[in-house]
């Protein structure tokens, strides 16, 4: 840049000290010497600027290792602790008023799941504790357990499984006890939950959520558009599959989800989901025509259709909105059988047939940081049960048809990350014959290592 | 027509666009990572500048990036902690895992400040590894683009010459900015300022701020009237001149603290896509210095 003025400087004085008459080849002689000062001159100039370019570059070299240095210097020296996996406890509690026994809780039309899905336990209640663990294993695996601690003693594992890291080509294996993948909510853990207990769907179809011991295979096409495809294989064992005791899996399950963004803050999630097993003798327990408690069991094929959606737009300042529903098909075919152990009318099997339906849909919104208001409406469809001649539709009136339903309000507070206090009024219709009026008080913390939330 | 030349340009540019696909979690090592690549890299930006980079999701489409990405660039530091493992477990993608050379964290670059004597979550969101928010002292970008360039250099060998000549232009004209910058800031050096987040110390650093109060009474828990109202009161002797947020932040709080302490609200852009003018990492600081010294001092 300065390389121009600097010649002209020059020339300029030499020019100036020019006497008045000189002329011809004295001009000449002069133009060359001012030439030749001038090309002097850019050589040194030039020599001098690359000699800056390389002391800058020196100097900068010297601030990156220097910092650099301090950087390495500032790191904590290495334990025998330092492997410990990361450890992560979720505390939950309620405080719930029912205008109904919990104990009494059944889903109308449904065959009861033997899962935990009714309300908890009026007045003060502890719910479950989770205390996850999780690690790399290696460059290549992951493990992680997850156990609940039910407030009544014990411990049981919800969730303990390997799964590869980046196997490449966008597969991703899991094996072990884990959520399944299909649907949208059965792959969250219950504290991540935008409402204090799952959708009736959750509840009569998959009994809470679907939790598999196997194997899951999933993969992600490499497109910008997130195309995901899974496929599980399962011993079953829970509703509504039973232990089969056969090699081979008893439980398959096919997923696919579709997501991608709207907009710069908006993103959205789609899926298709099928269970498919086969049960043998899945036992319930219910009253018959007689009013004498009797234990009857299902054996067959079981079908479960699942589509799913979900929208999440965020807004400037903390504030976001989140719509979901997701809607269930279930088909049920095979043999029912009464009374099996001959306490009341005397044992009798005939064909079953049912084909049932039930959705729910749900919107949150945080209106301000930190607090956020939800409602969610609940509708299940029973359907009529085709019983076979032998046997007495009266004996089953847990499956007589009836449509539950259920509508949900819920706001809650959470000063930070790692706490969140809940109020949720529900007014519960699952039961033919009793309205159920509900109010939650919940509260829901998480200490120790702070996971990642799936989507 | 302009739009039909821009398609044409776009079209005729998209067999050129070979090279390293680029994943960055924030704005500013997008911006970054688009200086040095050039255009040989594809690079890909998880968040915008009015997004609350603690508060990001682990979205589908995050996950369907990370998939085929080469280079997955992030600040580290635990600010993508809430969703980045998760979306590098999900990806099925095993360049991009932590400890390849496909996962680069710029604040492994970088002098940290602000690093907790010691960790407990009664001290709010705290991270154990310092404040992440080192884009704010644009000194840092010299040493994290070094790094990052001998990084791309090395994931794409083919076009290590043209990242080593695009990051030699990037740093002179980075140099100059510098000085250009700190000259131009010199009279905000020990300005006293109230912070609404602890989003600034490498600015503060930078400039020579001097920071009295900051609005939240720990890292990530908002501010109550009530606890404004102390702090209005502690400060009082000594007022700051500006209270400073970023502009993803919600202006509640500042706002109230401003009209009561009878100081303006400075709203910085805090990174790339921040405000119109914060368009590139040169006009981030552009319009920072300048929001700055246009408070009367």
């Amino acid at each position: 840049m300065n390389r121009i003025p600097l010649s002209v400087l020059a020339a300029c004085g030499v020019l100036a000290s020019l006497p008045a008459t000189a002329a011809g080849d004295d001009l000449k002689a002069l133009r060359d010497e001012i030439a030749q000062m001038k090309q002097t001159y850019e050589q040194r100039i030039a020599a001098l600027e690359s000699r800056l370019v390389q002391t800058e570059a020196k100097a900068g070299n010297a601030e990156v290792s220097a910092r650099q240095a301090s950087v390495a210097a500032s790191q904590k020296p290495t334990s025998e602790s330092a492997f410990n996996p990361a450890i992560s406890l979720i505390l939950a509690g309620t405080y719930t008023r029912l205008s109904q026994d919990p104990n009494a809780y059944a889903i109308g039309g449904f065959v009861p799941t033997g899962g935990e899905v009714g309300p908890p336990r009026r007045s003060f209640g502890l719910g479950e504790s989770e205390l996850g663990i999780a690690a790399n294993i290696s460059p290549a695996l992951r493990g992680q357990l997850t156990l609940a601690l039910p407030p009544e003693g014990g411990a049981e594992v919800e969730e303990a499984f390997v799964q590869t890291l980046g196997f490449g080509q966008g597969t991703t294996i899991k094996a072990g006890r884990f959520l399944s993948g299909i649907g949208y909510m059965n792959g969250q853990h219950a504290h991540v939950w935008d409402f204090a207990d799952a959708p009736l769907a959750y509840k009569a179809v998959l009994g809470g959520q679907l939790r598999n011991d196997g194997v899951q295979v999933k993969w992600i096409a490499p497109t910008d558009l997130l195309v995901e495809l899974g496929a599980e294989a399962a011993s079953g064992g829970a509703f509504p599959s039973t232990d089969r005791n056969k090699n081979g899996a008893t439980l398959g399950a096919l997923f696919a989800h579709v997501g991608g963004d709207t907009g710069p803050s908006g993103s959205w999630r789609a899926g298709l989901s099928v269970l498919g097993t086969s049960p043998r003798e899945r036992e319930y327990d219910g009253t018959d025509s007689t009013g004498t408690d009797v234990t009857n069991a299902f054996s067959g094929r079981s079908r479960t259709w699942i589509a799913d959606a979900v929208w999440k737009q965020d807004f400037a300042h903390d504030r976001n909105l989140t719509v979901q529903g997701e809607y269930f098909r279930r088909r049920e075919t095979g043999d029912l059988t009464y009374d099996t152990g001959g306490v009341s009318l005397g044992t009798a099997t005939d064909s079953f047939r049912s084909s049932q339906s039930g959705f729910y849909a749900q919107t949150v919104y945080q209106f301000m940081p930190h607090w956020r208001a939800g409602y969610r409406y609940d509708r299940l469809d029973s359907g009529n049960a085709n019983i076979g001649g032998a046997l007495s539709p009266a004996d089953f009136p847990l499956l007589a048809a009836y449509k539950p339903k259920r509508n949900t309000v819920m706001v809650d507070y959470s000063p930070d990350e790692f706490s969140r206090w809940r109020l949720q009024l529900a007014r519960d219709q699952s039961r033919p014959d009793a309205t159920d009026n509900q109010l939650w008080l919940q509260y829901v913390v998480s200490l120790g290592a702070h996971g990642a939330h799936a989507y | 027509m302009r739009i039909l030349m821009f398609l044409l340009v776009g079209l005729l540019a998209l067999p050129a666009q070979a090279g390293l696909k680029i994943f960055a979690t924030v704005p500013e090592w997008g911006a970054l990572a688009k200086e040095i690549g050039g255009d040989k890299a594809d690079v890909f930006v998880a968040t915008n500048g009015l997004q609350d980079p603690h508060h990001i999701q682990a979205r589908p489409s995050l996950i369907a990036r990370t998939r085929d990405a080469d280079l997955v660039v992030a600040t580290g530091a635990e600010l993508e902690i809430g969703w980045l493992p998760l979306v590098q477990r999900e990806s099925g993608n095993p360049r991009i895992q932590p400890g390849q050379s496909g996962y680069f964290e710029a604040a492994r670059q970088v002098r940290m400040l602000e690093m907790p004597s010691r960790l407990d979550r009664a001290d709010g969101d705290v991270h154990a590894a310092g404040n992440p928010h080192i884009q704010t002292d644009p000194r840092n970008f010299l040493l994290v683009g070094a790094a990052l360039a001998a990084r791309m250099a090395e994931l794409a060998p083919a076009d290590a010459t043209t990242y080593a000549a695009n990051w030699k232009s990037f740093a002179e004209r980075w140099r100059a900015a510098l000085t250009r910058w700190e000259r131009q800031a010199t009279p905000l050096r020990g300005l006293s300022i109230a912070v609404q987040h602890k989003a600034f110390p490498y600015l503060q650093d930078w400039l020579g701020l001097q920071e009295v109060a900051t609005l939240e009474p720990k890292p990530g828990v908002e501010p109550s009237v009530a606890h404004l109202g102390k702090l209005l009161a502690q400060v009082a002797a000594n007022p700051p001149k500006l209270v400073m947020r970023a502009a993803y932040q919600s202006p509640q709080a500042a706002e109230w603290f401003g009209r009561e302490a009878q100081v303006p609200v400075v709203v910085v852009p805090f990174t790339v896509g921040g405000s119109d003018r914060a368009r590139d990492l040169f006009g981030l600081f552009d319009d920072t210095v300048e929001r700055l010294l246009a408070v009367p001092r």
